[in-house]
């Protein structure tokens, strides 16, 4: 590759300490953001994307109108602050409409569509900072923000990405090993293991393949029981507080009938 | 008499309230639990993808779905269960509309011989110039003058309240009517949108504050706030008055109701941005609380006073 940067050093550490299959630090914040039915703001270690979901709702075009199913519209827009370079990608960019329509693909076999007939489901995804991964982080904050806003799917999808340096595979690449690694996103629904999306821009060699698909397929398994934790902790935190108010009202009603 | 019980009541008599034991104890007629459920109110969570139990022993509801004969979650929330029905209930999600619901909407488009109404469902909701009452009489029929007026009575961008009459076959979207002196156009008032699932079914939706405001709870989580109208003025006769039914002009309100108004809707934003079911007796309590604690209006939107808010009503119950 005739590059300077050294991707992994003798001791087996990464550029940024990480070991070879360590995944980046996530967090994860389901709060409400503005009118948004459910969005979901997550960090793959310096990879920030806010992703906020409307809908079903009417579609706004007739034509966007599927009769027996509700069709899903993915927006991606990439902030000019999101690299280390400034730079402004406006919304006719390719690259952007193509991770919009990758995860739009990922997601129509996912979610229940035709449960809603002629509706829409609109995902506007804001991409913050970029340090590679950003595939990977679009689809899981997709998949949270859908399960925010109570529309039912089939499963968590799961993304990661994994690359290979010289013959050592490695996971959750920077924007740094990105540009040096040939790497594949992989994106799996952990209880059957099914892989939903599996994509690369790279050259891989078809021997090495195996190898990350497998280890790309096992951290997305770590990776769902933090979302399926955050999903948890957010749907107990709004059922307890509905719960709280229950005895109220019980209460209220004893003061009516006396 | 027929009631209505909402679904937190249902559940109360499922049984599934009763103590549960996540280990060892094999009981096969409850589904199988998991550490990570919540058990603080009695009800289970779950999430998509968690399997629920078997489809020989159990029906599928809503928010599950059967592969394998394995029936599993496709939403977040709790897990209720009537007989041998098993649903998932959202704790987020749009507005899921019944028939005999009260909604407040906003007209979207004017159509032939109908209105488009945004009531936070899925598609937008229909109201047929037929389940309307027009100008001269309940009993009056519907003229081809009345087509052609369409905007004298509704026109886009205003707000209504009315009842979900039928659903369509044809895509399920909803179908409204405003055939009551009670529904129609609203005025002299703002609205205010929480999530729908914050407004349960009540004896009545519309509540009249003792501090002079009028709410209309939409089940659809719109909610309208609004000065007091009393009873004999909103009533009528028989040949209501057609000016103050479809009338776009705002009543004068004084300066009092209007604050009023305003500490209301604010009460209300508060309460749903805490997640708190909405009742007429919380949202007194919480008025009280207020005027008690001699806020100004906008003080109501700082955080540390909505947290004491809610802290005093949770103490109180």
């Amino acid at each position: 590759m005739g590059s300077r940067v050294e991707i992994s050093n003798e001791g087996g550490y990464r550029s940024d300490g990480r070991r070879q299959f360590e995944l980046r630090d996530i967090t994860i914040n389901l709060a409400q953001q503005g009118q948004a039915d459910g969005s979901a703001i997550i960090t793959h270690g310096l990879t920030q994307v806010l992703v906020s979901v409307f809908g079903p709702r009417e579609a706004k075009l007739r034509s966007q109108t599927i009769h027996d199913r509700a069709s899903i519209n993915v927006e991606v827009n990439v902030a000019a602050f999101s690299t280390g370079e400034r730079r402004r990608r406006g919304r006719g960019d390719k690259r952007v409409l193509e991770i919009g329509a990758t995860i739009k693909s990922t997601f129509e076999p996912v979610v229940q569509t035709m449960l809603y007939p002629r509706t829409q489901i609109d995902v506007y995804i804001t991409v913050l900072q970029q340090d590679g991964g950003l595939l990977q982080a679009c689809i899981n904050g997709t998949t949270l923000a859908l399960m925010n806003a109570g529309i039912p799917m089939l499963d968590f999808v799961c993304a990661v990405t994994g690359g290979v340096h010289s013959t050592s595979p490695m996971l959750d690449l920077t924007t740094l090993e990105e540009n040096d690694v040939p790497h594949v996103t992989v994106a799996t629904m952990p209880r059957t293991g099914k892989v939903a999306l599996v994509t690369m821009e790279t050259r891989l060699h078809v021997d090495r393949f195996e190898e990350i698909f497998r280890l790309a397929g096992e951290a997305g398994k770590v990776l769902h029981r933090e979302m399926k934790g955050a999903v948890m902790a957010r749907t107990s935190t709004l059922a307890t507080a509905m719960g709280r108010q229950r005895s109220v009202d019980k209460d209220g009603d004893e003061q009516m009938h006396e | 008499m027929i009631s209505f019980a909402s679904f937190p009541t249902v559940s109360d008599y499922s049984g599934y309230n009763k103590p549960h034991h996540p280990h060892g104890e094999s009981d096969d007629a409850y589904m199988d639990l998991d550490a990570d459920y919540d058990q603080t109110d009695g009800s289970r969570l779950t999430c998509p993808g968690e399997m629920l139990t078997s489809s020989q022993d159990y029906m599928r509801g809503h928010g599950t779905y059967v592969v394998d004969e394995d029936v599993i979650a496709s939403v977040a929330g709790t897990i209720e269960r009537v007989n041998k029905l098993v649903t998932v209930r959202a704790t987020s999600g749009r507005y899921n509309p019944e028939v005999g619901d009260l909604v407040v909407g906003r007209i979207t488009e004017v159509q032939p011989r109908r209105w488009k109404v945004d009531a936070n469902g899925r598609q937008d909701a229909i109201l047929m110039l037929s389940s309307v009452n027009l100008p001269g009489g309940v009993q009056r029929r519907k003229l081809e003058s009345d087509e052609l007026q369409m905007r004298n009575f509704f026109e886009e961008g205003d707000l209504l309240v009315a009842e979900v009459q039928a659903f369509f076959i044809t895509d399920g979207s909803m179908s409204l009517h405003t055939r009551s002196l009670r529904y129609g156009k609203l005025r002299n008032g703002q609205l205010v949108t929480v999530p729908p699932i914050l407004v349960r079914r009540l004896k009545s939706h519309f509540i009249a504050l003792p501090c002079g405001v009028d709410l209309i709870l939409g089940l659809n989580g719109y909610i309208w706030v609004s000065k007091h109208v009393k009873a004999a003025e909103q009533e009528g006769e028989e040949g209501f008055d057609a000016e103050g039914v479809y009338s776009n002009v705002n009543d004068d309100i004084d300066e009092t109701t209007r604050t009023a108004i305003s500490r209301v809707t604010n009460i209300v934003r508060i309460l749903a941005s805490h997640f708190v079911p909405l009742t007429d007796t919380v949202l007194t309590e919480a008025y009280d609380w207020t005027v008690d604690q001699q806020g100004g209006v906008k003080d109501l939107l700082t955080e540390d006073f909505g947290d004491a808010l809610v802290a005093s009503l949770v103490s109180r119950s």
